[in-house]
């Protein structure tokens, strides 16, 4: 502004200025403009490079939890054992028990069990080998009494050795592990019967108690998000489009319907967390529904998604030119088809945007989850919807929350795969939004 | 000016379709038209004429009542079509605007195919029991609006890609498929080329055989060759109103003179 108040000289004034030079003026003011893109450039930067940061760390403790560490293990199905198994009390330690004798006479064989006790040997076998075990045994009730060839899940922190968690070093002040029982595993896998591979169950698996890590999944958690997702896209879509569409179309301008947008607008402003106390208050100690519940996390999740949608769903109203709806009303169209034939269609993709943009920030949502009770431990699936919706549940972030919670790291590189599950659904609902946004731009 | 004329200007007595008696029109705390009475005649075109904001436009929106899409706007005063009072408690709008057909300044054609945009009004109105007679229907209101020929080939094809003159013609025939008995232009040629509007301009005048037109226009050129009647809109106020002839040639009002003479406007 102040290049204008400055007086040019006056025509003919005879100060000849060549327009090779770069005059006082004009030199400060390309300076100032490099020194403003820097600045650009630098916080660009500093964006990046948080990001990177934070996708490196991400990914390196996490990819490993999508890898697991497996031994081989030939069991022979002994009816009579199994019989006495299922007759005790603990079936699950007698079944521990057949499954250690296996392995230790397996090892035997093989000449691998020098410098370390049996007992010691069979430690390397994960406390979900019985379970897992047991299971297979009651499906297939016609393997028993033929000799089979087992895959095990091995202790949390064999697996962390066969990834670079565990060290010699760190076992001999660990008390879950011995060097010995590394050492063992080593030959073991020197010996093809122990190898790592990719972990289906990390993604089916329900959560596991703190001893054994190496079984945690995220199964339960995937579910109870996407239940509540199918809520909150069932509840939230209707409800928004159509309070949008009446405040956009239909509602006099006047001071009540300010006060509405004024309000919708505060509410998209409300922290997550008073959400949840509502969500508790209303849902939980007034309706009674079940806690832990993704329909109760569905409703929560809902009324925080609302002002997100009706916000969206304003903009892409507004963002129909009104000669359309001019157009619509002059053949004769009713106001209700001019809103249903023509702008409605026309907002679509900005509405849909709107809406999977709201279901990815509920989706990511931990606070309110944690109040209505979602961050118990679930080691049971969910049924199929609509009754599912009221069986316990937990949901993603909540289960990062969990898994960070606890001592054993080998939760915390749970943790990190968690967090890349969730950031890929992230991604990939905000690509399918704007892939739709790209695809549906229009321009009249 | 005479010789830019297309019309015969045969202003027979024709009967009058629409009557306005003194009509007041209010956004809010403005007075947009003042106490505003005119006949307008059925198988004629008039046309409105006038500086920006003189209220022609408003005027014209009253007449198929599209002014009440606008929360602030409060219309008094009586406008009859055919002897019936279009503002009275038992109109419906959206019937009336079925009767009353209206082309923008703008070319608004929707989004959809050409096909598509024609068919629309017959379709919400239940004109055409099947597919058959709908088509027909479409071809009748394509030719009428002299565009047949052009998109006869490619009726699915989206009625945004047409050019604008072809756009403006389009939507002429989406408001004649509904089968008005009047046709509001409001400023249908500001937004074409002389070519564009020469073929509308043509057009209108093939209109006034069926239809009682009413256009609004900035061309005092346009109002000329096209209409039959003028109307001069100033502040708000109807200053003259007449045979277009008469309004060019020798204008009464003072302030009709000034403004066709290019002093005011």
């Amino acid at each position: 502004m102040s290049d204008i108040a400055a007086s040019p000289p006056a025509a003919g004034e005879g100060r000849k200025t060549s327009l090779l030079r770069e005059t006082d003026r004009v030199r400060k003011r390309n300076a100032a403009e490099r020194r403003f893109e820097l600045y650009g450039m630098a916080a660009v930067g500093i964006g990046l490079l948080a990001l990177a940061f934070l996708l490196l760390s991400i990914l390196g403790n996490g990819l490993s939890s999508f890898r697991q560490t497996f031994v081989d293990v030939p069991v022979a199905l002994d009816p009579v054992a199994i019989e006495e198994a299922e007759a005790s009390v603990v079936k699950t330690s007698r079944y521990r028990d057949i499954i250690e004798g296996a392995f230790v006479s397996a090892l035997e064989a093989r000449g691998l069990l020098e410098g370390i006790d049996p007992e010691e040997a069979a430690g390397i076998i994960s406390e979900e080998a019985p379970a897992q075990f047991r299971d297979y045994v009651r499906a297939n009730p016609e393997a028993v009494g033929r000799p089979g060839e087992f895959t095990f899940l091995v202790n949390g922190r064999i697996d962390g050795f066969f990834k670079g968690r565990v060290t010699f070093e760190s076992a001999e002040l660990d008390g879950n592990v011995t060097p010995a029982q590394l050492r063992l595993a080593e030959r073991l896998a020197g010996a093809g019967l122990i190898d790592t591979r990719f972990n289906w169950a990390f993604f089916t698996a329900p959560d596991a108690s703190g001893q054994r890590p190496e079984a945690a999944g995220l199964g339960v958690a995937i579910l109870g998000s996407a239940y509540m997702m199918l809520v909150v896209l069932f509840l939230a879509l209707p409800i928004g489009v159509a309070a949008s569409i009446y405040l956009e179309e239909f509602a006099p301008r006047n001071r009540f319907t300010d006060i509405i947008e004024v309000n919708i607008s505060n509410l998209a402003a409300v922290p997550s967390i008073v959400f949840g106390i509502l969500g508790l208050a209303i849902f939980i100690n007034f309706a009674g529904l079940p806690q832990s519940a993704p329909i109760v996390g569905g409703l929560v999740l809902t009324l925080m998604t609302l002002p997100t949608i009706i916000i969206a769903t304003r903009s892409a109203l507004k963002a129909v030119p009104p000669s359309i709806r001019d157009a619509a009303l002059g053949v004769g169209a009713s106001k209700l088809q001019s809103v249903f034939h023509h702008v409605l269609p026309l907002a679509a993709p900005g509405i849909l945007t709107g809406t999977i943009l709201g279901l990815a920030q509920a989706l990511g949502e931990t606070a309110p989850l944690l109040l209505i009770g979602m961050v118990a431990f679930v080691g049971e699936y969910p049924d199929a919807p609509p009754e599912g919706l009221f069986d316990p549940a937990t949901a993603l972030p909540v289960q990062v929350y969990n898994w960070t919670q606890k001592a054993d790291p080998a939760f915390v590189e749970r943790a990190s795969g968690a967090i890349i599950v969730l950031l890929a659904f992230l991604v990939v609902m905000n690509a399918i939004a704007i892939l739709l946004r790209r695809r549906f731009e229009r321009r009249w | 000016m005479n010789d830019m004329r297309i019309t015969e200007r045969a202003v027979d007595l024709s009967e009058t379709k629409i009557s306005a008696r003194n009509v007041q029109v209010f956004y809010g705390d403005t007075h947009a038209i003042k106490d505003v009475s005119v006949d307008i005649a059925d198988k004629t075109v008039t046309a409105f004429i006038g500086p920006s904001g003189c209220g022609k436009s408003t005027f014209l929106r009253c007449i198929n009542r599209m002014n009440d899409t606008i929360d602030t706007a409060r219309v008094t005063g009586d406008i009859l079509i055919d002897g019936e009072d279009i503002y009275d408690r038992r109109v419906d709008p959206v019937q009336l605007r079925a009767k009353v057909g209206m082309v923008f300044q703008k070319p608004n054609p929707f989004p959809k195919s050409i096909y598509d945009n024609v068919a629309y009004g017959p379709r919400i109105h239940g004109l055409a029991r099947n597919k058959v007679e709908l088509d027909e229907i479409v071809e009748r209101s394509l030719r009428r609006g002299a565009i047949w020929d052009e998109v006869k080939d490619r009726l699915d094809a989206p009625g945004t890609g047409l050019s604008g003159g072809q756009q403006q013609r389009l939507c002429i025939a989406r408001a004649v498929a509904t089968e008005p008995e009047i046709l509001l232009m409001d400023e249908p040629c500001s937004a074409l080329d002389p070519i564009a509007t020469a073929q509308v301009e043509e057009l209108i005048d093939e209109l006034r055989r069926n239809y009682s037109v009413v256009i609004v226009t900035h061309s005092m050129q346009q109002a000329a060759r096209v209409s039959q009647k003028t109307a001069f809109f100033h502040l708000g106020h109807l200053v003259e109103y007449g045979e277009t002839g008469q309004i060019f040639t020798t204008p009464r009002d003072p302030r009709t003179e000034s403004y066709i003479t290019g002093r005011i406007g």
